[in-house]
């Protein structure tokens, strides 16, 4: 049944119109970010390249905003800033459209596909149809590409998917107007067309301001709650809830820091190792041997958050549930904040001294 | 995490997609494999289900006391808020608010009881009596 299913979504790629090609991707807007780009004209953009170009790695826990009444943790930089960002680094030009008249959205993004250019949404996933039910919550920031239109079905590039799927009209419009924090109202977005290749000089500044920006977000915003800091205020928070809150909203508290860590179109662990993969893979256009060695603490410090999530996975299965428990949950989060920030501080005073 | 680290277990976007993971090879270098899923995020989303199913039935058992009104209930099963309540309904949040006393949800108008409906995606009837034949 799953497998009759999965062929009915997934559509080849020799069917389509256009020579669109799809590429799956570990984060949905560096994904859209790098297709968007290859299919304009524009091909040595790699998924960690948008990433680190684009300054994706953020932390944030908002004080007194709750999401699905848990807390309100952000491990992304805010949502378009990625494609934006690279595409400013490569002189590209952007378009971005808001609509309040879902008619006019549908309209303008159907005159886009008629010639043949395909077109980037910003999207809420609890209608996303292909999406399994588990993963269908009021989240809106993610990100796909609608290739072209056939009778009323459109064809959707999806980088959390393996291939293309399909969407009819009306299940596109919902998701493009979908409701709650951060609601899409039909967003669409493009690079301009006819891209020439980017030259290796754009790419290096790119990689610079990339690096320089992502140092200052983690580093240097004022208040506890952002960056690094971040990170270890959220740890200080832990060792409070068990008492806080009792241990049932305790756990749940925990499986949400993992599920905004580890989930599809956000990332905490599998964010450092796209960092990482970034950092070596800059080293053919700014190449100093230091950022091998900064992209191994990239790693390290990835796998210190997934030892994390696992450690939150004991208290919310139930396995571990005493103070302690929780104390040693803070503690590794505490040890996290302080690596990262050795890490971007090096990778910081590394990054000035270029020029 | 090295590339024979990547977790394989069940995952539920597993059953339509295999996740792309970056991880580094025997040589320290990053590159990219799939994941079918990771049991500590899976688990995640368990308790997140759980404490959904938890409010969706103590949401139905204050309808059916006569605490609040069907439109509270169908808010917590579609794992809504008031905000998006209100911003699907293109009416204040204190409104939506008000229409989950039971006291002001009898009053209300069709229209607005087949917009709820609308934007709940059931029919006006299960709206009205979500409980019924179940």
């Amino acid at each position: 049944m799953l497998k009759n299913l999965k062929t009915l979504l997934i559509i080849n790629n020799r069917d389509l119109n256009s020579d669109f090609k799809h590429i799956q991707a570990a984060h949905c807007e560096n994904g859209v970010t790098t297709s968007l780009l290859a299919h304009y004209g524009i091909h040595k953009i790699t998924e960690p390249l948008a990433f680190g170009m684009g300054s994706g790695l953020f932390y944030v826990q908002l004080p007194f905003m709750k999401v699905n009444k848990g807390p309100a943790i952000s491990f992304r930089t805010l949502p378009g800033a990625i494609f934006k960002r690279t595409c400013v680094a490569l002189g590209v030009p952007v378009t971005r459209k808001k609509y309040t008249n879902r008619k006019k959205a549908m309209a303008e993004l159907d005159e886009r596909l008629v010639a043949g250019k395909p077109t980037a949404c910003q999207v809420g996933v609890y209608y996303l149809t292909y999406f399994p039910k588990e993963y269908r919550f009021h989240f809106n920031a993610h990100n796909i590409i609608v290739v072209e239109k056939n009778g009323d079905n459109y064809v959707i590039s999806d980088p959390v998917m393996e291939g293309l799927v399909t969407l009819s009209s009306y299940e596109l419009e919902r998701v493009r107007f979908a409701k709650g924090a951060f609601a899409p109202r039909g967003q669409m977005y493009y690079p301009g067309d006819n891209l020439t290749e980017a030259a290796d000089e754009q790419l290096r500044n790119g990689i610079i301001r990339g690096i320089k920006r992502n140092c200052r977000d983690m580093l240097h915003i004022p208040g506890p709650i952002a960056g690094t800091d971040g990170i270890a205020y959220t740890g200080r928070q832990i060792k409070k809830w068990k008492t806080k809150l009792g241990d049932e909203k305790a756990r749940m508290y925990l499986a949400q820091l993992v599920r905004m860590q580890e989930e599809i179109g956000t990332g905490g662990g599998g964010f450092r190792f796209i960092y990482g993969a970034f950092l070596q893979q800059a080293h053919q256009y700014l190449p100093l041997d230091e950022l091998f060695d900064i992209s191994k603490k990239f790693t390290l410090s990835g796998d210190k958050w997934r030892d994390a999530a696992i450690q939150a996975s004991g208290i919310y299965k139930g396995r571990l549930s005493s103070q302690t428990d929780y104390n040693h949950m803070s503690d590794m989060l505490i040890e996290i904040s302080d690596l990262e920030k050795t890490t971007f501080k090096q990778l910081n005073s590394m990054i000035k001294k270029v020029k | 995490m090295k590339k024979d680290e990547i977790p394989q277990d069940n995952g539920y976007l597993g059953k339509i997609a295999r996740e792309v993971t970056y991880a580094i090879d025997e040589d320290g270098n990053y590159v990219t494999a799939q994941s079918t899923g990771w049991s500590v995020k899976e688990d995640a989303n368990d308790v997140a289900w759980e404490s959904f199913e938890r409010q969706i039935n103590e949401a139905k058992q204050k309808v059916i006391n006569g605490e609040m009104s069907p439109v509270f209930y169908w808010m917590e099963k579609r794992m809504m808020d008031v905000g998006i309540v209100a911003q699907y309904m293109r009416i204040w949040k204190w409104s939506v608010k008000r229409h989950m006393k039971p006291s002001v949800f009898k009053t209300l108008s069709e229209n607005k009881i087949r917009k709820y409906a609308e934007v709940f995606e059931i029919s006006v009837e299960e709206f009205k009596n979500p409980f019924n034949n179940k």
